[in-house]
């Protein structure tokens, strides 16, 4: 696009696939494919909710990832709390006091960009669930090479030879950076430059929500 | 902004799109000044001075200033005035605990039954299915549900079941059973005389004549979510002809 070309930058991202209401058994559920990279996320909610966990004015969210094989381990619990602080932002969770809400996201396969793609897939599980939300949110995730050149959307071989990997969830309605996630060393012009690369990806990435919900409701039409 | 309302009544809308009123600076000479009232019904929040989606769906309009956004849901949340189907849980000493499907179950006071008094006793069992209204729904109180119109009388609200099938469907379903004139039915009363009873939970059940009617019909309404109206006039002959 013109923006893209002004600014020099050359936004790349892998062929994106989505489904939605898949599973029969939760409220919502959805799959995102980026790539190679494939995730599931079903969510259940507003559900009743322990009263050890009950919060008097807001939707309890928790979240849960489930990776291909072993038991889920630190890397996952701050996976899941990147996520969760995400959809406390775009949910409208007061308009469900004392009720829970649970995310589940399993891995079908990780081929990079992992944690962008569990954001692409909430957000069209929450979409699917009819909950309430502010805005839409995406995940677009940049590796910046040794020789400082970025790229959008990494491979897991490109994520490996990198020098640091970043990736940030961006809101819809102001393009604003709702969560921050980064690994490995870069300077504060490379993460300014990384911001602007996202915020222009995820025009992409929402342009995509919405041709996926038209394709959806376009049956019942 | 209804001007711009109107003009996407049909579209699909996502959560953040904003419908804003725009202020003229100029005011016309010839035409006068009206005051846009416009209702906001599921879907739709106000935010200010703008509208702002928060579902995402198809947005409908309803004459002369009615707009929502009609998405696909499955879970349901309680709302004054709906009728739906409950399932009694628990008796505790005045009042029933009946689950409707919500994040919470709802009360449903032995009082609330047409003839019920402190000496005569409605006849509610555990686990018996209830057709109720919801007299109190919002999100900071527990839901209660009552078996009585305004005017005391049942009107087809209370204990029911014997012999039905309960089972569920979306809430788009039953939204769509309960048109006035929906295609839908009118393909099933030629099919098998059956009872109906559709909570505007999402739950649907159904008595006909043998128990494998039974059956058939509710399969049959559970698959026609899913189909054009073509592949549905399909199954239904298939089934009038004794394919099935």
């Amino acid at each position: 696009s013109d923006l893209e070309r002004s600014h020099g930058f050359n936004v790349t991202l892998r062929e994106f696939g989505c489904e939605q209401c898949l599973l029969s058994r939760p409220d919502g559920s959805s799959s995102f494919i980026q790539g190679d990279t494939s995730v599931l996320a079903a969510v259940y909610g507003p559900a009743e909710v322990k009263v050890s966990k009950e919060i008097y004015d807001r939707a309890t969210l928790e979240v849960v990832i489930q990776t291909k094989v072993g038991l889920p381990s630190v890397k996952e619990r701050s996976q899941e709390q990147c996520v969760r602080e995400t959809c406390e932002a775009s949910l409208l969770s007061s308009l469900h006091p004392r009720s829970s809400l649970t995310l589940i996201l399993q891995v079908l396969h990780n081929d990079g960009s992992l944690l962008s793609c569990f954001l692409n897939a909430a957000c069209m599980a929450f979409m699917d669930a009819g909950l309430p939300m502010s805005c839409l949110f995406c995940g677009v995730t940049c590796a910046i090479a040794s020789d400082g050149q970025v790229i959008t959307d990494p491979t897991a071989t490109q994520e490996k030879e990198s020098r640091a990997l970043l990736t940030f969830a961006i809101d819809s309605t102001e393009q604003k950076v709702l969560m921050s996630s980064t690994k490995g060393s870069f300077s504060v012009h490379e993460l300014q430059e990384c911001i602007a690369i996202s915020q222009m990806a995820s025009e992409k990435i929402f342009q995509f929500y919405r041709e996926s919900v038209q394709r959806r409701y376009s049956k019942t039409l | 902004m209804e001007s711009c309302l109107k003009v996407k009544v049909g579209a699909v809308l996502l959560p953040g799109d904003v419908f804003t009123f725009i202020k003229t600076d100029t005011i016309s000479l010839t035409e006068s000044l009206k005051d846009e009232k416009i209702i906001c019904g599921p879907g739709l929040r106000r935010n200010g001075d703008d509208v702002v989606v928060c579902k995402s769906g198809v947005l409908r309009h309803k004459n002369p200033n009615l707009y929502w956004v009609d998405s696909q849901q499955r879970r349901y949340v309680p709302v004054k005035g709906e009728s739906v189907i409950g399932i009694v849980t628990t008796k505790s000493g005045d009042v029933f605990k009946v689950d409707v499907g919500g994040s919470e179950q709802a009360s449903l006071s032995y009082l609330a039954f047409e003839g019920a008094t402190k000496r005569n006793r409605p006849n509610v069992q555990v686990g018996d299915l209830v057709y109720a209204q919801f007299l109190i729904a919002n999100k900071d109180m527990e839901p209660e549900l009552v078996c009585i119109d305004s005017s005391g009388r049942a009107n087809g609200l209370g204990v029911f079941g014997a012999g039905g099938l309960l089972f569920k469907g979306s809430l788009g379903l039953v939204r769509r059973l309960l048109t006035p004139q929906n295609e839908i039915l009118k393909d099933l009363e030629k099919l098998y005389p059956c009872e109906l009873v559709l909570g505007m939970n999402g739950r649907l059940w159904v008595r006909a004549a043998t128990v494998q009617k039974t059956l058939i019909v509710a399969n049959l309404l559970e698959s026609s979510e899913n189909m054009s109206a073509q592949q549905r006039r399909t199954l239904f002959k298939r089934v009038a002809d004794g394919n099935l």
